[in-house]
């Protein structure tokens, strides 16, 4: 699926700097970082320090002002548009804290629409967004709205919907921020199920317990990677 | 699959903004049927334009015999040319592309009888040709002059619809008689109301019509006032003018290029400029509608605009799992088109039924303004007119807003709490 060396993620030199008018803030300077595919990452560090604006990079939803990052040996810096589109939509698999379900319709259909976006045959369909639910525990809540869940509940049916397009990568961002401290370890144990599954995970937190059950700890202050390393 | 995306999407957009929607609707509705009732105004006022202006006759020559203003063989400038009713036979047999030719005689002073009413009004005396060169329709029950009674004479008439009702009242008058100048005289057809806004002489309401050979024997004339001619089509025109001239030049001793020995009116000329007025009139009613329209259309793009605000979060959690530009905007332009067709097709509803009502009011009312303003038409070109406005306003007030909304980067949408 990738290059020979396994490095799903190859930034290197990458900054971003928003322009506000009269103030330029650099949210993000000469990031270098290497993720190798089935690794289990945690990008801790003080709010403010860019790990939003770094995991949104990575995901695609924003692009770098300058750097290479290579996203499975493609290089992506430079995609706008539908091409960016359809990264996201095939290879990253993005999670949020505020859940981000679409309200007006239910459970089931906010997982089949990245399904939909790619085209995915209507039989096929049915059978992962079954198979899905089954994953997560929630079959017999596919035909609810979002509002009628719990926290819990709407961030598993956002997990089952990160997994719908078999991405090579999960980003998650504070995915229990929002969330008691039961429901979050229940998602936690949903990430860990993940990880062992053989998928390539990275999460920002806060909470040292997630940032303890990951692999290697990436720690950010003001822009910059100060820390990388293992657990 | 593609339809069932937009589908799924638009009911995923479908928002809850219910009164401004219902604001919106009605201001689209209220835009088609201001545009709807001005052009079918418009192309009522032309029917009655045109129809007016060939009330006369359509595409004819009217001719007044006149006095030379050009010396020619020795005869000199000033002289009278006369026309006499055989002359309509003679243009007709030497220029085939003459369709007919008619003389008319005129009296203005002729006393007509009939019970206790006495009239003095204006009869003129034709050729049977006349009638359809000058759209003498006859009500049913009745008919216009036809060769027999000119060949024998015939003391019949034909009536103008005014002056029948000035002789008879409300009983029918066909086959009765009355008397011009104490000569009896039966009546064979009355005319049927029409609009007609050229005249000479007077309105064709008020004539009574006779033969030209009944007239020439009653009244002792022997040239016409005017001869009446058409040719076979307006193109034609110009050349049959000429050949006119050409032919009775030659029998009466004038210069063809003479145009004062014979004055012409040409109604084609009159009748292109009355057709060019009314299609002004059209474009002006239309620019009036389209702008109030146009304001419908601006209450669109601020809902759509405001809808799109509203959604930001959602088109950037579309974006953020993979939809492309065309899946957000699609459903959105959707949207828009939809409220504009809803209020599009409620005010073509409303608009067309107000038209239908004006129109049968227009009809039984007795005022000669509104019979002038015609009866209001929605025709097939004001509906495609509409829907065509309609549609473009509708995409522009979806199309701007949703593209200036995709065209973020998803993480800037998301951002917004």
């Amino acid at each position: 699926m990738s290059e020979s060396n396994g490095a799903l993620i190859e930034m290197k030199g990458i900054s971003k700097v928003y322009d506000t008018g009269k103030l330029q803030v650099e949210a993000l300077t000469g990031i270098d970082l290497t993720v190798r595919e089935r690794e289990f990452v945690s990008i801790v560090g003080p709010s403010g320090s860019g790990k939003s604006t770094l995991l949104n990079i990575i995901g695609c939803l924003d692009t770098p002002t300058d750097g290479s990052y290579r996203l499975g040996g493609e290089e992506v810096a430079g995609f706008g548009g539908d091409r960016l589109a359809d990264v996201r939509n095939r290879k990253i698999g993005f999670i949020f804290q505020s859940f981000n379900l679409l309200p007006q319709i239910t459970a089931y259909d906010n997982v089949e629409l990245p399904l939909l976006f790619k085209g995915t045959s209507a039989r096929e369909r049915k059978r992962r967004v079954e198979d899905l639910f089954e994953r997560v525990g929630l079959a017999d809540r596919m035909a609810h709205k979002p509002t009628e869940l719990s926290g819990g509940q709407m961030q598993r049916v956002a997990i089952a919907r990160a997994l719908a397009c078999d991405p090579d990568l999960i980003l998650a961002d504070e995915p229990t921020g929002n969330l008691d401290s039961n429901s979050g370890a229940d998602i936690l144990h949903v990430f860990q199920d993940l990880a062992e599954a053989g998928n390539t995970l990275l999460v920002i937190t806060h909470d040292n317990a997630i940032a303890q059950r990951t692999e290697r700890m990436v720690t950010l202050q003001d822009g910059r990677i100060t820390g990388d390393g293992p657990v | 699959m593609r339809l069932g995306l937009i589908f799924k999407l638009f009911r995923s957009a479908a928002s809850i903004q219910r009164k401004r929607m219902i604001l919106t609707v009605t201001a689209i509705a209220w835009g088609t049927i201001s545009i709807v009732l001005l052009l079918s105004f418009g192309e009522g006022l032309k029917h009655t334009l045109t129809a007016g202006s060939t009330g006369l006759g359509e595409g004819i020559a009217i001719c007044w015999p006149g006095e030379t203003q050009k010396a020619f063989r020795g005869f000199p400038a000033g002289r009278e040319i006369n026309v006499l009713p055989e002359d309509a036979d003679l243009l007709t047999q030497n220029i085939p592309e003459m369709e007919a030719a008619s003389g008319e005689m005129q009296t203005w002073g002729a006393q007509l009888s009939y019970g206790r009413q006495n009239l003095n009004k204006r009869v003129v005396g034709v050729h049977p040709q006349w009638g359809k060169l000058r759209n003498q329709v006859p009500e049913s029950g009745g008919r216009f002059l036809n060769q027999l009674d000119h060949d024998l004479k015939r003391r019949v008439a034909f009536l103008g619809w005014e002056i029948k009702q000035d002789l008879f009242g409300d009983e029918p008058a066909v086959g009765k008689t009355f008397t011009i100048n104490r000569v009896p005289f039966t009546v064979i057809g009355v005319m049927k109301d029409k609009i007609q806004m050229g005249t000479y002489g007077g309105p064709d309401k008020n004539n009574t019509v006779i033969p030209i050979s009944t007239f020439e024997a009653l009244l002792g004339r022997r040239y016409v006032n005017v001869m009446v001619w058409k040719p076979r089509t307006p193109e034609l025109m110009e050349h049959t003018k000429r050949r006119f001239y050409e032919v009775l030049g030659a029998k009466y001793r004038f210069d063809p290029t003479d145009e004062r020995a014979i004055g012409i009116w040409d109604t084609v000329e009159s009748q292109r400029m009355t057709a060019n007025m009314s299609v002004g009139i059209e474009i002006f009613l239309g620019i009036i509608g389209a702008l109030t329209l146009l304001i419908g259309g601006v209450g669109v793009a601020n809902i759509m605009y405001a809808a799109i605000t509203h959604r930001t979060r959602e088109i950037g959690v579309l974006m953020a799992i993979g939809a492309r530009k065309s899946y957000v905007m699609g459903p959105l332009v959707v949207e828009s088109l939809a409220l504009t067709f809803l209020g599009g097709i409620i005010g073509i509803g409303i608009g067309g039924a107000l038209v239908q009502g004006l129109a049968y009011l227009q009809q039984n009312a007795q005022s000669e303004a509104m019979e002038f303003l015609g009866t209001p038409t929605f025709s097939l070109p004001v509906a495609a007119t509409t829907v065509l406005l309609l549609g473009t306003i509708g995409f522009i007030a979806g199309y701007f807003p949703s593209r200036r909304a995709v065209s973020i980067q998803p993480a800037e949408v998301l951002r917004y709490e």
